[in-house]
């Protein structure tokens, strides 16, 4: 296993990120290609435009009801998971989540776990933790492994290696796995992950799994996966971990149905995933397989801001599909891991500045052209595009204005160029003598207009004023036609 | 504080307002329904076009069906449930192949026979609970007859499937049993055999699940096997 920890703290390189991306062309041909595939996809699922829009009313609807309710819906699921012998663990913090997990991994001695796919274990950098109190944790997602063995982070939320070409992953695994031939044949090197892993989900203590859709009236975590290894991770080692956001939590069994056909369709253009797993319980007695033991860790980490205020509560409408960033021309040419956040593209711009504060994200809702793209695409109707206006406006707030709902890193945008230029404007055009007077100034020297000006002239032609100010003009007019 | 007092104080803090009420069921009353002949092509054809092998049974048959696919395969380990009906008759038929396969039961817990149950069990055979010709699924509820693990370790997973329990969506089949009421501690649908798209979205099959599904999908009399498999 690759020992090297990336820790990704915020993405404040976020710029220099995005040009080095952009200037990768590989990584931009295979972004591309992948995107438009995936794309391809999802609108052959949706054939029906007006299915389509009813389906994503009622998905909307299910998410914001369950937002709606959410303090009561967390308590009932706890109450029923709890009745169905399930233990529930609340975290405030990233810290909190994974100290609850290797707490619960060190009472049974345990030292080897194996993990499905979990994007709030990576918001908690798990493996890390675990792995700097000597335990093991073995990502199981074909892709996650194959991002864990290269000693990377994801760059999409359904599709983590999706950078990867066929090429780096046999590189990968015969560099990596014991007695493994160079092959780029794809079910070869399926067929090899497959064996290193199966032999894992034997000797495991313990499995975790994230949560897709948690049903507070059976209390039922539901996964959605097309490999089996979320099946295995929940079902073969003695004890099941699963680890969630609080916003995942829906009120009735059927709800689920409506989320999973939208998930599945959005996500990857399935009409539906190889297994939707459906847990509600431990073995119970007389059943012979299934853990003895299964908790649930809840996760807040900044979610509870965005809950706080009604419109970014939105935000957490996100049943995590990450069509949105599959049709963000942005996320399309710059790849996963320049956002340097656990969620990239238009989702990751919207839910991390809750997350890591608006300080360690500023750039990241300017990170969109505003095209719509994703608002348009999203299966649960998150407006984005106005999320991230809303965003930028608190970036750019005075850090000590009082407001009801002050977002972490309120401020964190203000720039002072920026700030002394508008306050020059601001004086010149409310007294009509300095804006007349700059008028003439600007029209009559235009000729001193900079040639170079920033990122509009790389394709454009410079800007210059007119000859002569509007209101010259009208005068002129007026003169002319005598009226 | 305990960390959940404080987030559920956050969250009772936050300004509400109840939004439209959404109505699940009459959404799905109101979207079309598949039924019959046209409802089991549909399932077969998605479940086909995720490699699913469908056979189409009989009642009286299917017992001779499962021999000859196991014989086939050249399976030498096949897990079953002998204590149930279905699995007895399959045992039976089973053992007079020319070269019957070790059949075994599930009869300890999972922890006693990890290892073995990984590394040598070739196929298992299970009876699924209902379909669904929506999405092209199954549904199981594995019990203390048919663990959960039969339809997932084995690299080969025989399912016995009565084609009467067809729902047309899942929505009608969670409706129609009453779920709601009592979920069994594991509730699966599947849809395929395991697969995975995560290297440059090539798909391939037996990622860590069974790497092939056999459905014997038994008919009832009426149906017509050639009406169902024309133009299919
Ligand atoms: S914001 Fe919408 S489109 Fe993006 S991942 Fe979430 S649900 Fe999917």
């Amino acid at each position: 296993m690759n020992e090297a920890t990336l820790t990704y703290y915020p993405s404040r390189d976020f710029k220099a990120n995005a040009r080095a991306a952009l200037a990768d062309s590989n990584l931009r041909a295979s972004f591309r290609g992948a995107m438009d595939f995936l794309m391809g996809k999802r609108a052959a699922q949706f054939p029906d435009a007006h299915e389509l829009a009813e389906l994503r009313k009622l998905g909307e609807a299910i998410r914001q009801k369950s937002l709606a309710k959410l303090p009561e819906l967390l308590e009932q699921l706890e109450a029923k998971l709890t009745e169905n012998g399930v233990t529930v663990h609340w975290a405030e913090t990233t810290e909190e989540a994974n100290a609850i997990v290797h707490g619960l991994i060190a009472a049974k001695g345990g030292k080897l776990a194996v993990k499905g796919k979990s994007m709030v274990s990576e918001e908690t950098e798990l493996n890390h933790y675990l792995e700097a109190r000597g335990m093991t944790a073995i990502e199981s997602d074909m892709g996650e492994y194959i991002v864990q063995l290269a000693g990377e982070k994801p760059s999409h939320i359904i599709m983590p290696a999706i950078h990867k070409t066929r090429a780096d992953i046999a590189r990968l695994f015969s560099e990596h796995i014991p007695g493994t031939p160079y092959t780029e044949d794809v079910d070869a090197l399926i067929q090899i992950g497959r064996q290193a892993l199966r032999q894992m989900y034997v000797s495991a203590d313990v499995g975790i799994s994230g949560v897709n859709f948690a049903i507070a009236e059976t209390g039922t975590l539901c996964l959605v996966e097309n490999e089996g290894n979320g099946r295995m991770c929940t079902t073969v080692p003695d004890m099941h971990i699963a680890i969630t956001g609080i916003e995942k939590v829906i009120e009735k069994l059927s709800d689920v149905v409506p989320l999973y056909s939208l998930l599945t369709r959005s996500a990857t253009g399935q009409p539906v995933t190889t297994y939707f797993n459906m847990i509600s319980g431990p073995r119970r007695p007389g059943e012979k397989d299934g853990p003895r033991e299964v908790h649930l860790v809840l996760l807040d980490n900044g979610r509870s801001q965005a809950y706080s205020d009604e419109q970014l509560r939105k935000t957490l409408q996100c049943i995590r599909c990450g069509a949105c960033m599959n049709h963000c021309p942005v996320y399309t040419r710059i790849g996963g891991h320049a956002y340097g956040t656990v969620y990239p593209g238009p989702i990751g711009e919207i839910i991390s500045p809750h997350m890591l504060g608006l300080e360690n994200t500023v750039d990241l809702p300017t990170a969109s052209s505003l095209c719509g793209a994703c608002g348009e695409v999203c299966p649960v109707k998150i407006p984005i595009p106005e999320m991230l206006m809303r965003l930028r406006e608190e970036s750019v707030r005075d850090p000590h204005e009082k407001v009801a709902h002050p977002l972490r890193g309120q401020g964190a945008g203000v720039d002072k160029e920026v700030k002394l230029a508008w306050r020059l404007w601001t004086g010149l055009y409310s007294k009509p003598g300095y804006y007349r007077l700059f008028g003439w100034a600007a029209t009559r020297l235009r000729g001193l207009t900079p040639r170079h000006q920033l990122g509009w002239t790389q394709n454009h032609v410079p800007m210059k004023p007119a000859p002569k100010t509007l209101h010259e003009l009208m005068r002129e007019r007026r003169k002319e036609t005598g009226r | 504080m305990s960390a959940r007092e404080n987030i559920l104080t956050k969250l009772r803090a936050a300004p509400r307002s109840a939004p439209p009420a959404p109505d699940v069921a009459a959404y799905y009353a109101g979207t079309p329904k598949l039924t019959g002949l046209a409802a089991l092509k549909h399932w077969a054809a998605l479940m086909r076009a995720v490699r699913t092998e469908v056979l189409w049974v009989r009642e009286s048959d299917w017992p001779r069906t499962l021999a000859e696919q196991v014989a086939a395969r050249g399976i030498r380990t096949l897990l079953l449930a002998p204590s149930t009906a279905h699995g007895a008759r399959a045992a039976a038929a089973l053992a007079e192949l020319a070269e019957p396969p070790l059949r075994l039961g599930f009869d300890q817990t999972i922890d006693g026979w990890k290892a073995t149950l990984f590394n040598e069990v070739d196929a298992a055979f299970t009876r699924v609970r209902a379909g669904i010709a929506l999405t092209g699924s199954l549904i199981a509820w594995p019990d203390e007859h048919e663990p959960r693990t039969m339809s997932l370790v084995p690299p080969i997973h025989f399912a016995l499937f009565d084609t009467r329990t067809l729902y047309p969506d899942f929505f009608s089949a969670m409706s129609a049993e009453n779920w709601a009421a009592g979920m069994p501690t594991n509730a699966l649908l599947i849809s395929g055999p395991s697969k995975t798209s995560d290297i440059q979205q090539t798909v391939a099959y037996g990622a860590h699940g069974p790497r092939e599904l056999v459905v014997l999908a038994v008919l009832p009399d009426e149906i017509d096997l050639a009406e169902l498999e024309a133009d299919a």
